[in-house]
């Protein structure tokens, strides 16, 4: 029951990962009762499961996934959003409005208007229908200030790092509040422009080194390296 | 150049370039050259020089085009008015469109389409400069965008073709050879499965020549598909060792 490849080793699509008793996890599939890999990405043997954790791919609706989202149409009765997956998702009025809505009444652009940028959970979604959105829970609903931030979506849980380590750690060393789209949307809202501008720096160097050991040290390094500047600037 | 050579294969038994019958142009692969694109590769193989860009998985436009079932894989292959001697016109000529449905047909079914049903998938394929073999470089180019672009593949297609110049079965035909020689078989091959995508043939071959080809041309599908490899890693394990020092 051998398997092909040192964990965390970078394996291609068509690589053979595993013979016999293993499982296929993600980004693999099964021909000939052999696993192969299916993306270019890291391979991972968890217990018999194997998985590949994708270096580069696009966003695909979950429901349950909080997303972060650009208006791009007012429609009659809802609105559309792109939130960058291959599916458009629709917004209804009533989860906005938190009461019945009236299309004789309510104007809906005047409530969202194309471009206003929202966060929002996805209530339902599969293979025959787009998926559908919703704002009506404490911290969802439309942005009014931060910096947004586009990275791959397969390194989200990278950002997020083990049981939310790498997060908490860019959240305390620059004061700032990070909101993390499953869709690979980031929104960066923070005290000081400065404190923005180095959670961003952060996120963008994970994106970019997400597939190197001993990340998280290296980010805390930089952000308390550069931390001391910023103050002397300040002081300026 | 445009004086007609006298023989294909010299009295050594080498080719116009200098090649022996069963040996491979210099390949050069590139991975990610298109920025806006979201994969894109670069081929360079002998004097062709083709660019591959892949957009999606995205929306159907128009709609009604959609699979329920699946994603649809579109293809255009198209030689840019300065890739050869004579210019060519811009249009897509009948040879075009029939190269991209060759494409596509090969190209899908190494494409886990089923699993992104009511979307697109957009293959783009710039011939820059042409010398021969360009649907085979293409396919080879096409597929690694497609793994760039972070598609679910069943394994990269590698494409070579064989022929017959003179009278020896060579590999990997250059522009003098597809033009003058005998007889020409592009093959595609998905190699960790063993899977042949496209197969084709043009002039005529003996039972036992067509085989030997064929044979030949899975070689040296074989000797590329290493190369397609290492280009997909190249850029990460650089910022891999780069981030590591």
């Amino acid at each position: 029951m051998p398997t092909f490849y040192e964990p965390k080793q970078i394996v291609t699509p068509g690589d053979l990962l595993a013979e016999g008793e293993y499982l296929a996890g993600e980004n693999t599939y099964v021909e000939n009762k052999v696993i192969y890999s299916s993306r270019l990405g890291l391979v991972e043997y968890d217990n018999k499961k194997v998985n590949v954790v994708a270096l580069k791919g696009f966003y695909i609706p979950r429901i349950g996934d909080l997303v972060i989202g650009t208006v791009t149409e007012v429609g009659f009765n809802g609105w559309t959003i792109d939130i960058n997956a291959p599916y458009k998702a629709f917004l209804r009025p009533s989860d906005v409005l938190s009461r019945p809505f009236k299309p004789q009444k309510d104007e809906l652009s005047q409530v969202l208007n194309v471009g206003d940028l929202i966060v929002a959970k996805i209530i339902s979604y599969d293979r025959s229908h787009d998926p559908q959105l919703t704002v009506a829970e404490p911290g969802l609903g439309k942005i009014t200030r931060g910096q947004i931030l586009k990275i791959t979506p397969t390194k989200i849980p990278r950002v997020i790092g083990k049981k939310g380590s790498m997060i908490t750690m860019i959240k305390e060393e620059t004061g700032c509040q990070i909101i993390l789209g499953l869709n690979g949307i980031v929104l960066i809202t923070g005290k000081t422009l400065e404190g923005e501008q180095a959670a961003l720096v952060a996120i963008r160097r994970i994106e970019e080194e997400s597939h190197t050991s001993g990340l998280t040290d290296r980010i805390t390094q930089m952000l308390k390296k550069n931390k001391p500047a910023e103050e002397e600037n300040k002081n300026e | 150049m445009n004086e007609k050579p006298e023989k294909l294969i010299d009295k050594k038994g080498l080719r116009l370039d200098g090649r022996k019958p069963d040996e491979l142009r210099p390949v050069k692969l590139e991975v990610g050259v298109i920025p806006n694109a979201d994969g894109s590769a670069y081929i360079e193989q002998g004097k062709n020089r083709i660019l591959a860009g892949v957009y999606g998985p995205r929306e159907v436009h128009p709609k009604h085009l959609a699979l329920q079932d699946r994603a649809v894989l579109k293809c255009r292959y198209h030689m840019a008015p300065f890739s050869v001697q004579e210019r060519k016109s811009p249009a897509p000529s009948r040879r075009e469109i029939e190269i991209s449905k060759v494409i596509r047909e090969s190209l899908e079914p190494s494409v886990f389409t089923e699993y992104y049903p009511r979307t697109m998938i957009d293959v783009f394929i710039e011939v820059l400069q042409a010398d021969g073999g360009t649907r085979c470089a293409s396919i080879t180019a096409a597929s690694l965008a497609l793994a760039d672009a972070g598609i679910p593949l069943k394994d990269l297609v590698v494409a070579c073709a064989a022929g017959k110049a003179d009278d020896t079965i060579v590999l990997d035909l250059m522009d003098e050879e597809d033009k003058l020689g005998k007889a020409d078989v592009p093959v595609a091959l998905m190699p960790s499965l063993n899977g042949i995508t496209l197969l084709q043939m043009d002039g005529k071959l003996t039972h036992d020549e067509f085989e030997t080809a064929v044979n030949m041309a899975i070689e040296g599908c074989k000797k590329i598909y290493p190369m397609q490899k290492e280009a997909l890693k190249a850029k990460y394990v650089g910022i891999k060792e780069e981030a590591e020092e």
